[in-house]
């Protein structure tokens, strides 16, 4: 008994460490949907970016905090790339402008990463070493934690705590906050539409690297659809939890993590093929049940506001 | 009776002005050659029937909308394709018709956000929102979020807004609609106020005639898009015309404006 105790327990913490990676990712769609009524496809790629920019480091030898300024860079630098290339030239454009053109961007970074490996590498995806030891696992109370699961709590808590300071207290994240709720009427008050966009994406970008960074910890060999079924997944967890309000969506994201975790960890390994079937089942059920977000509150849908 | 086109009147230095403003709609003419001038410590009121151009003059001259011939002036300058946000920052604010507040920002944050938008400092914008919804009634629900709001409360929040940014001109779209007539002439003191301590010229359209006849030292009649008649809130009430044109539409059937106007 104490074996399957210990197991289940193995198990919910798992499901919370991925819950965490979820949730953040939940946050950067969260962040940048606000602003611009926009669902960026692409925001996977980001993280991909970050992955490869950690594999290709590992294989230059870098250190691993050499390896992870450097991802954070890469990210932050392409999210602006992004920010100024595509959401500024479209903002104005109808949503299904913008969203085509994020799908465009997802291909084109993918399409890109796959071209650059298999020519230089002659292969489809290079392992990112430098932060595998985050895979280690140290025991607790007999239940073996492996140190990505803490680092990605401590990183969810702090990367929240710092978001909420950011919106509650700060005259930008006043603004940004105004801008979400009513991106017109923000912009009459003199808002600057570039200033809250600009940020919402920089912050989305910082997330987006600290993801990549949790991430390779535990699938280290990075291909060109890493983070792809990640990003799928949270999508539809931000969708259930409400994705008009950052908080509803971020706690999507976690439930959606963390129910994957759970499902996981209790299907048998050969039966773990049913593991997206039995989430998609779920997922259909809630919003069957509660259509406008599972933490809505009874609030109007997004189907009101875009 | 003073002939509103006639330029001896109108053309004074300084001021907010619309200058011989049209604006038609795929050949209706919503506005035709209306001049209205709007100077520093009046309250001018703005009246007519429903879709005699109230809303479609108050847009020109806020810049939400485009004149098809004529200008819109500012202190000499011509403004007519400035954007809300430049006219605002040069000192011109609106409450709308319909609420714009932010939902799921409080009521203190929805005025603080106004004020930073015409660049105050961030303490400065808190002190004087908290100060505004003081005057407006507002202080115990600073807190609380826009969307919780009663009707009039909300329009008072709108009204907040727009004096936050201590503009120079502020454009009321029926700020007293929804308003109980008891808090009336609570209102009407709020918006003297406007006029006598901050000097500013308030341009106020409103369907509640007690408020239009109490407050305005000028009233300026439009009827299917063009000046009826315009002066002062005695030559109005004597005015049969206006009251033909009100009664013809009966857009104020409720209130006692009909009476006194007859």
């Amino acid at each position: 008994m104490t074996v399957i105790g210990a197991v289940d327990a193995q198990n919910l913490v798992d499901a919370l460490g991925l819950g965490a990676i979820y949730g953040l990712m939940a946050v950067g769609i969260g962040l940048v949907f606000g602003v611009l009524r926009l669902v960026n496809f692409a925001y996977g790629q980001l993280i991909m970016a970050g992955a490869f920019t950690l594999a290709y480091a590992s294989r230059a030898g870098w250190s691993t905090w050499q390896a992870i300024l450097a991802c954070f860079g890469v990210v932050i630098a392409l999210s602006l790339v992004m920010e100024v290339t595509v959401f500024r030239p479209l903002r104005t454009r109808s949503p299904a402008v913008m969203l085509v053109a994020t799908f465009a961007v997802s291909f084109l970074l993918q399409s890109i990463a796959l071209l650059v490996v298999l020519k230089v590498q002659g292969q489809v995806g290079i392992p990112a070493s430098t932060v595998a030891q985050l895979a280690q696992a140290v025991t607790i109370g007999g239940v073996d934690v492996r140190k990505v699961t803490i680092v990605a709590l401590v990183v969810a808590i702090v990367a929240l705590s710092g978001l909420a300071l950011l919106l509650g207290k700060t005259t930008v994240g006043l603004q940004m906050r105004a801008a979400a709720t009513d991106f017109t009427t923000a912009r009459l008050l003199g808002v600057s539409a570039n200033r809250v966009i600009t940020l919402a994406v920089l912050l989305a970008g910082v997330i987006a690297a600290a993801v990549a960074v949790l991430l390779t910890a535990s699938q280290s060999y990075v291909t060109s659809d890493f983070a792809l079924h990640d990003m799928i997944i949270v999508l539809v967890g931000v969708v259930v939890g409400g994705i008009d309000r950052l908080w509803t969506a971020t706690l999507g994201g976690f439930a959606i993590g963390f129910t994957r975790g759970v499902i996981n960890g209790a299907l048998p390994t050969d039966k773990s093929v049913y593991l997206p079937s039995a989430l998609f089942a779920l997922v259909i059920l809630v919003l069957i049940l509660r259509p406008a977000g599972l933490f809505a509150g009874g609030r109007s849908s997004v189907v009101d506001r875009v | 009776m003073v002939d509103a086109t006639n330029p001896a009147k109108t053309r004074r230095p300084g001021g907010f002005r619309a200058a011989a403003v049209s604006r038609s709609f795929d050949g209706v003419h919503a506005l035709d050659c209306v001049t209205l001038g709007l100077y520093s410590h009046e309250v001018v009121g703005l009246i007519g029937p429903n879709g005699a151009g109230k809303s479609t003059l108050v847009n020109v001259m806020t810049g939400f909308d485009f004149p098809t011939s004529g200008a819109v002036e500012f202190e000499g300058q011509d403004i007519t394709r400035w954007s809300p946000h430049r006219r605002g920052r040069a000192g011109l604010a609106r409450t709308f018709q319909h609420s714009h507040s932010f939902r799921d920002l409080s009521v203190r944050e929805n005025v603080e956000v106004a004020a930073l938008g015409v660049g105050q400092k961030p303490r400065e914008a808190r002190a004087r929102a908290s100060e505004l919804l003081g005057i407006l009634g507002l202080a115990d629900q600073a807190d609380a979020l826009a969307g919780g709001l009663a009707h009039g409360d909300e329009r008072r929040l709108g009204v907040a807004r727009a004096l936050v940014t201590e503009p120079k001109f502020v454009l009321m779209d029926e700020p007293a609609a929804g308003l109980p007539e008891a808090e009336v002439p609570e209102f009407a003191a709020v918006i003297r106020a406007v006029r006598d301590e901050h000097n500013a010229g308030v341009l106020l359209i409103d369907h509640n005639m007690t408020l239009i006849m109490e407050v305005c030292d000028r009233i300026h009649v439009l009827d299917q898009g063009a000046t009826l008649a315009e002066g002062t809130p005695a030559e109005i009430r004597a005015n049969l015309d206006v009251a033909a044109a009100y009664l013809g539409e009966s857009a104020i059937r409720t209130d006692a404006g009909v009476d006194e106007l007859r």
